[in-house]
């Protein structure tokens, strides 16, 4: 649509401004960082609690959670796929895991270590499901989200898990830190520095984008798309696992319906920061900043006393002015590339 | 012609399907049969059968709205706050069709000037919509709607079980079916579905059918709100969640193809009827709910699962006149690009 849409006549625009362009869309991520400190800064005088300690604990510990699934779904979205059923996943590892605590019966690392793997298997299924039996991802999912959110219904039988059923002590690892870091941040870092390193530093990861940008063509040069894209389910499945249990240890008391619409605010970040739709760019780092900034949002709401309502046409809001930015910038971007190829 | 047969063979396979549930039915329920079950039985699946006839469209246009949802929603509230404000009923209801028209002209304007995926911008707007009930609405819910009014939301016809918005669906199911399969509007729109930019060079205007597609689109899932408000004699700012999936899930079990072109109005309505016994057999043999979740997602991932593996069994054959049509090769077609 855009590649036909460029006007004969476009309006010469300095060289300047065209790199000026170009930079803002290279350093996606950079530009909602700015968007944020001046955001932050006009709340700061507002409302100075912001930057207290307790009030940065409590959004960063939210913002990890989102950024751990974000990196899942931004690695599923590079490839030119989608998974609605991320949070189903997180509600039902999340329900999973306090169900066997509640029993007494292993302990927390197990617990754990089950909670992941059952995410990682969650995932998997999706990834068979697109890859193998060729359903298109979005209905693939759309069908697990509904699956999955009836399995933990199911398996939870109306009942709940309260936090005097868990072990002593088991979430306060959500306000634990590390050093001077919060645990939740630490993970969430970890978690994106090890997903950027991989897609940008090794073969898999580049053909996570080369999958994304063109599939007919990464078929052609012989790239395994199908492994890839089972893999990229299997990875987002997995980070949902561990967003799932971070869930848990944060809000102690789970019930079947837990994270119900996560999968908005998921998407919302990974798009914010500035993945494309439609697969090929975009960075993990990205996914990170979105979800950070999305908590951030949500705290300024809180902090500015405005109502918790006008939150979710926010979101609404945000998603939207971003992805109309983004197709902006690149009709920009292609339309200065098409002029300076111009003889 | 290989195309209408096998149409003939997936709608054939969901009438079959539905004449044996209604045969189970008929076997583990006494009461199957009554009218008060029949009224039971289209009451709980109407909004989103009514929804789902123009979402047909919209998929066969090779887009999706994900939206729609929260449009009924937003139409429920507004329709609470207009009551409450003591604007009579008939007059809050065209505005809020109105106001369906012009959220289904934002995605449609999004979409098309903009050149945006509808999956993103129907996301956005479907936490917009949603977030502008809770707006308007808060928390609190209203009652107290005249009786007429909720009558027509679980009344009856006169003499007969069949519920009001029952003649709505009829209605629309009619006018739809037969403006996409005998005319030219239905055409075009099989031609933007299989390839868009032919369809631009052949004279057709895309994103003016498109836009005209969504604001509908909107219209709809707006009077879908007025039902379930009417229905539920209530009105609340989270009516209508998570009704979007069962609305693409008989979509796509009626046979619509996800990356457009290909689709049937009576293949949806057949796949609604197929969904309300279903439904309806699991709640009469008491099974939970939450299976009842369960068997809609594997019923979606299953109607997409069958065609596509005898598809491949058929182009395995060398008789697949489509042979080789790979997701890649449907993925830059669809509006949707999300193979």
């Amino acid at each position: 649509m855009a590649e036909a849409a460029i006007p004969a006549a476009v309006p010469t625009g300095s060289s300047s401004a065209a790199r000026l362009l170009r930079a803002v869309a290279r350093q996606r991520e950079l530009s909602l960082v700015v968007v944020m400190v001046a955001l932050g800064a006009f709340v700061f005088t507002q409302a100075p609690q912001l930057l207290s300690a307790s009030n940065l604990t409590q959004v960063t510990a939210h913002a990890s959670i989102i950024a751990v699934a974000a990196v899942g779904e931004a690695i599923v979205i590079l490839t030119r796929n989608v998974d609605l059923s991320i949070e189903a996943m997180i509600g039902l590892v999340a329900f999973a895991v306090a169900d066997i605590l509640a029993t007494k019966t292993v302990g927390a690392p197990v617990a754990i270590l089950l909670g992941v793997a059952l995410g990682l298997v969650l995932g998997l299924i999706n990834g068979v499901l697109v890859a193998v039996l060729r359903v298109p991802a979005i209905i693939a999912t759309l069908g697990t989200l509904s699956a999955y959110r009836g399995f933990t219904l199911l398996l939870a039988g109306g009942k709940q898990i309260t936090l005097t059923q868990l072990p002593a002590g088991y979430t306060d690892w959500a306000r634990g830190t590390v050093v001077f870091l919060p645990l939740f941040v630490l993970i969430a870092l970890v978690v994106v520095t090890v997903a950027a390193i991989v897609l940008r530093q090794t073969t898999i990861g580049r053909q996570v984008y080369a999958l994304g940008s063109n599939p007919e063509a990464a078929e052609i040069l012989g790239i395994r798309t199908r492994l890839i894209t089972i893999s990229t389910f299997a990875v987002c499945g997995l980070l949902a696992g561990v967003a799932g249990v971070m869930w848990g240890m944060e809000f102690g008391t789970i019930n079947a319906t837990a994270a119900t619409g996560v999968t908005l605010q998921v998407i919302a970040a990974v798009v914010v920061g500035g993945v494309n739709i439609n697969g090929g760019s975009g960075t993990v780092v990205g996914a990170g900043i979105g979800a950070l900034f999305l908590a951030f949002i949500q705290n300024a709401l809180i902090l500015l006393k405005l109502s918790q309502f006008w939150l979710q046409a926010i979101y609404g809001l945000v998603i939207l002015i971003a992805v109309v930015i983004d197709g902006a910038l690149l009709r920009a971007v292609q339309r200065s590339r098409a002029r300076g190829r111009r003889p | 012609m290989s195309r209408a047969r096998r149409f003939l063979g997936w709608e054939a396979l969901l009438a079959v399907v539905l004449i044996a549930l209604i045969a189970i039915g008929i076997t583990v329920s006494p009461v199957f049969l009554s009218g008060r079950n029949f009224t039971n039985l289209t009451a709980a699946v109407i909004e989103v059968s009514i929804m789902a006839l123009p979402m047909a469209l919209i998929i066969i246009a090779g887009e999706i709205d994900l939206s729609v949802e929260s449009m009924a929603g937003l139409s429920c509230a507004v329709v609470g706050v207009l009551w409450q404000a003591g604007v009579p009923i008939q007059v809050a209801i065209p505005i809020v069709l109105v106001i369906g028209a012009g959220g289904g002209l934002l995605n449609g304007v999004l979409v098309t000037s903009f050149g945006l995926p509808s999956l993103v911008v129907t996301l956005g707007t479907l936490a917009l919509f949603r977030g502008l009930a809770l707006v308007v609405l808060g928390s609190q819910g209203v009652a107290g709607f005249p009786d007429w009014f909720t009558s027509f939301g679980f009344g009856t016809v006169p003499g007969t079980p069949i519920p009001w918005p029952l003649l709505i669906f009829a209605a629309l199911a009619i006018a739809l079916g037969t403006v996409l399969h005998t005319m030219w509007p239905g055409r075009r729109l099989f031609a933007i579905g299989k390839n868009a930019s032919a369809a631009r060079y052949s004279g057709v205007g895309v994103a003016r059918t498109k836009l005209v597609l969504f604001a509908f689109n909107g219209v709809i899932a707006a009077l879908a709100g007025v039902i379930l408000t009417a229905r539920f004699a209530s009105s609340r700012a989270d009516i209508g969640q998570g009704l979007t999936l069962t609305v693409i899930t008989i979509v796509l079990l009626g046979g619509v193809n996800i990356f457009g072109g290909r689709g049937t109005i009576p293949g949806v309505v057949l796949a609604a009827a197929t969904l309300a016994v279903l439904g309806n057999v699991l709640r009469l043999t008491n099974v939970s709910a939450e299976i009842q979740s369960i068997a809609v997602g594997v019923l979606l991932i299953v109607s997409v699962v069958i065609p596509n593996l005898a598809h491949q069994v058929s182009a395995r054959m060398g008789r697949g006149p489509e042979a080789g049509r790979g997701s890649a090769a449907t993925a830059g077609a669809g509006g949707t690009a999300i193979p």
